[in-house]
């Protein structure tokens, strides 16, 4: 039982899983309701014009799409309790139709609600310590961080402390509220990056120094869409204590010097590119050298209250191997190989980290309905302490579940449509909601992440394949990141039709890369045909255990470009 | 007064609720079908006349006229992908939007 | 011009005084940057003297005038160009201690922004004002009670409130 009991009052020093409010986080929430509800009404009554409104509609997760309001709420560093989730499910029911969709920045996005009623659901979200401040805007976004955190073998320090740490200070910023363009930042704290943080503003490397003291090692300028760019070191090691006043001086330069003459080009990533990553140091530097740094002089202490609340649950002490899961999986065939395609290590023995994927053959990625919510909300009850986590990848953690309950989960889960088991396989896709959606879209996505999916939908077929990740966007803004997918589809409009490029060699890791394309764009129906055959060459020539991006590393583009050309000379239009 | 290249309808958004609205000869419609087509830059004009005082009333948001046909029983039908998306609703969920709405009315699609 | 000051429209008893007008005798006057010198070298020194700048001025070109401006502008212009709240930082930091007016077409939603970077007043035009009058402003202003952020504003952050509650 964690403090998230809705039966009782948190209780100081019970022990907590996750931040938790104190009245001054509550006040808050409350009164940008009371802010935004006001903005509503003068917006309803025409004080204020839809161009005056729109950034603090924007500020408050709340965009015009292709056929209704969005809005997205933020789900901080993605971890929610199981109060929390049912409370998505019960707004999704009241006010939406019954279903959200998880995002590739660990949000969730409502795509039905009404104008006049976002006021009532942001007071509901409230009401649960959530929020949908700055999901959107030319401001500070949700500081994402690895959906394992807490919880990973690899890991060196939870980076969610560090990503509250920001997600309070970013929060209204007064001086940063108005940018050239959005700024998102992600923190890593293990060996291997699940936070993707060198494609974002600022990324930052959890480590220490030779004196073992924590810091930070800084990435400034990463990001995908119209020109993807891989962040680069700004600072090898910034001690915790100047985290915020360093982030301060990045974004007095972003602000200052940032372009506003071209929406494209108003990124901090053009700003380095353009500026070069020398001179935008020294200004940092510089910045930080001259800023009055006392206000920031007791931040550790800030940093320590806040890091007292992750702590860890209180687990019992369990064997390594658990007897009963080696059991269940020599009865059941479909459970083993859930397991071991879903179940992570854990850092705590007898334990696991459960993927549960939104990713079901032939369905649309990330989405849930409010059953399936309140049924995760149940799991994670019943099985993990209450806890749960929104992965970028667009779908649910559990990350405290002990082995001996892994079969139990897995039945609840499958009874749910909830266990299907793809993590990580070619079939996991990520997909950005694309046309069907979007505004911003010039083609549809979800059915192509569907024909896909249903192409490969044999299980062992996919595990033969391996870890191979798809990433699909609908438009060049790159929200499906597909330039950091292994393989990467990017729906654009040619002449008058939809039309797919595909992109090979992306890395969403420490190790950087952008993916190459292949070719010229293909129509929806050839989609699936080029994938198979990119798959099958993979197949024919990888050695040993390489994942495809390395063998696409070792043969290079030029062989993966013969194959389709091979293919193309049938006739397709490759 | 010139030719228009296609017959244009009006598309708005419904700054209460977000719907997809089309301008018709007594206002606003949810229904594609009931647009007013205009066939001249005159008649284009007027009804982005319309729309635009529309907008400052606070009634819609993002007026723009799109392309269209007009198909055999004289709807007006857009020429675009992205607003033949905006007048039925997701593909991926045929059980939502204006396609459903028609669907219940008992309207063939 | 409406002038608003901690959520109230108050007298504006300041004059932007436009370029090709000559320097008046009396009166409280604004001048352009370009008209900056111009107005040093003929004015008495104990005329109060404003200048307005661009949102992309070096604080460093104005430091040196500091003592003898009563009154520093930032235009806006456009009330989501977010580069006049660095410059009003920056020109508190390189040690002004005069009236900082925000000029444009600011909303009133903006107050706080505004007075947390180190804005004394706001100037809007008339057309916005008659849109978004005071009782907008007034609450507005008062929207938030504390904020996060320290070293903004004169009341001091969320996280000196915590760490006095514990010691």
């Amino acid at each position: 039982m964690t403090a998230h009991d809705p039966q009782q009052a948190a209780r100081p020093n019970a022990p907590t899983t996750t931040y938790l409010y104190d009245s001054y986080d509550t006040a808050f929430v409350r009164e940008r309701v009371a802010e935004f509800r006001q903005q509503v009404a003068r917006r309803l009554d025409g004080a204020m014009t839809e161009d005056e409104f729109r950034p603090f509609r924007l500020m408050n997760g709340l965009y015009l799409q292709l056929h209704a309001y969005m809005l997205r709420v933020a789900i901080p560093y993605g971890t929610l309790t199981a109060r929390q989730m049912r409370r998505l499910a019960d707004i999704a029911d009241k006010w939406d139709k019954g279903y959200g969709h998880f995002t590739t920045r660990q949000n969730l996005q409502y795509n039905w609600p009404k104008l006049v009623d976002v006021p009532d659901i942001l007071e509901a979200l409230a009401d649960v310590e959530m929020h949908a401040i700055q999901t959107s805007g030319n401001c500070i976004r949700n500081v994402t961080a690895d959906h394992f955190a807490g919880v990973a073998i690899d890991e060196l320090e939870d980076p969610r402390p560090t990503a509250e740490f920001l997600r309070q200070w970013s929060s209204l910023h007064a001086e940063f509220s108005f940018l050239p363009r959005k700024f998102k930042i992600a923190v890593a704290g293990a060996a291997h990056d699940r936070a993707a943080i060198k494609a974002h503003d600022i990324g930052l490397r959890i480590h220490r120094n030779d004196k073992g003291e924590p810091g930070y090692e800084v990435f400034v300028g990463g990001g995908l869409g119209r020109s993807p760019f891989v962040g680069k070191t700004v600072r090898e090691f910034l001690p915790r204590e100047d985290l915020l006043a360093y982030l301060e001086a990045i974004l007095r330069v972003y602000n200052r010097f940032g372009r506003r003459d071209n929406k494209y080009k108003a990124r901090i990533k053009i700003l380095v590119h353009e500026t070069g990553i020398d001179e935008i140091k020294a200004q940092v530097e510089a910045e930080f050298a001259a800023m009055d740094r006392a206000p920031f002089q007791h931040d550790a202490q800030e940093f320590a209250r806040i890091a007292g609340f992750f702590a860890p649950p209180p687990y019992e002490t369990m064997p390594a191997m658990s007897a009963a899961l080696e059991e269940a999986k020599r009865a059941n065939a479909a459970f083993k190989a859930f397991v071991e395609v879903n179940v992570h290590e854990h850092k705590t023995p007898g334990y696991a980290i459960v993927t549960v994927s939104l990713k079901p053959i032939g369905g649309v990625p990330g989405d849930a309905t409010s059953a399936q919510m309140r049924a995760l909300a149940d799991a994670s009850e019943k099985f993990g302490f209450g806890e749960l986590r929104v992965s970028h990848e667009q779908n649910i953690i559990l990350p405290h579940v002990k082995k001996d309950d892994l079969f139990a989960l897995w039945r609840t889960l499958d009874a749910a449509g909830l266990a299907t088991a793809n993590a990580g396989l070619l079939t996991d896709i990520i997909s950005c909601p694309g046309l069907d959606y979007c505004a911003l879209a010039t083609a549809r996505s979800i059915p192509i992440a569907q024909a896909i999916s249903r192409r490969f939908a044999d299980p062992e077929r996919q595990r033969l394949i391996g870890k191979l990740g798809i990433k699909i966007s609908g438009c060049i803004n790159a929200c499906g990141h597909h330039h950091i997918g292994a393989i990467g589809i990017l729906g654009l409009e040619k002449k008058g039709q939809e039309s797919y490029q595909i992109t090979l060699g992306g890395d969403p890791s420490l190790s950087a890369s952008i993916g190459e394309l292949l070719g010229p764009g293909v129509t929806a129906d050839q989609v699936p045909d080029v994938i198979e055959h990119i798959v099958d060459f993979y197949l024919a020539e990888r050695q040993g255990d390489e994942r495809f991006i390395d063998t696409w590393r070792r043969l290079g583009h030029a062989r993966f470009k013969d194959v389709l050309r091979r293919e193309g000379e049938d006739g397709a239009d490759i | 007064m010139t030719q228009l290249k296609n017959p244009q309808i009006l598309f708005a958004s419904d700054l209460r609720d977000g719907e997809v609205l089309f301008l018709g000869a007594s206002g606003w419609a949810r229904d594609h079908r009931q647009a007013s087509v205009a066939r001249d830059s005159a008649e284009a004009a007027a009804l982005e006349a319309r729309g635009k005082a529309d907008v400052a009333a606070n009634r819609v948001v993002d007026i723009y006229l799109a392309d269209v046909a007009i198909g055999a029983g004289g709807a007006p039908e857009p020429l675009h992908y992205r607003e033949k998306m905006r007048i039925k609703g997701p593909s991926v969920r045929r059980d939502l939007g204006k396609q459903a709405q028609l669907a219940q009315a008992g309207e063939p699609r | 011009m409406a002038l608003i000051s901690d959520g109230k429209f108050v007298e504006n008893d300041w004059r932007h005084l436009a370029d090709e007008e000559d320097l008046p005798k009396a009166g409280k006057i604004i001048v352009s940057q370009k008209r900056l010198d111009d107005a040093l070298a003929v004015l008495p020194a104990d005329r109060p003297l404003g200048v307005i700048v661009a949102n992309t001025t070096d604080p460093a070109d104005l430091a040196p005038h500091f003592a003898r401006l009563a009154l520093i502008a930032v235009a806006f212009p456009a009330f989501a160009d977010g580069r006049g709240f660095s410059l009003a930082r920056l020109l508190r930091r390189a040690g002004f201690t005069g009236e900082l007016r925000a000029s444009g077409r600011l909303v009133a939603d903006q107050s706080v922004h505004a007075r947390q970077c180190g804005f004394d007043t706001i100037e809007i035009p008339a057309d916005l004002a008659a849109r978004q009058g005071e009782a907008q402003w007034r609450a507005a202003s008062g929207a938030y009670s504390e904020f996060y952020q320290e070293g903004y504003g004169a009341r001091g952050s969320i996280l000196e409130r915590r760490r006095k509650a514990t010691s």
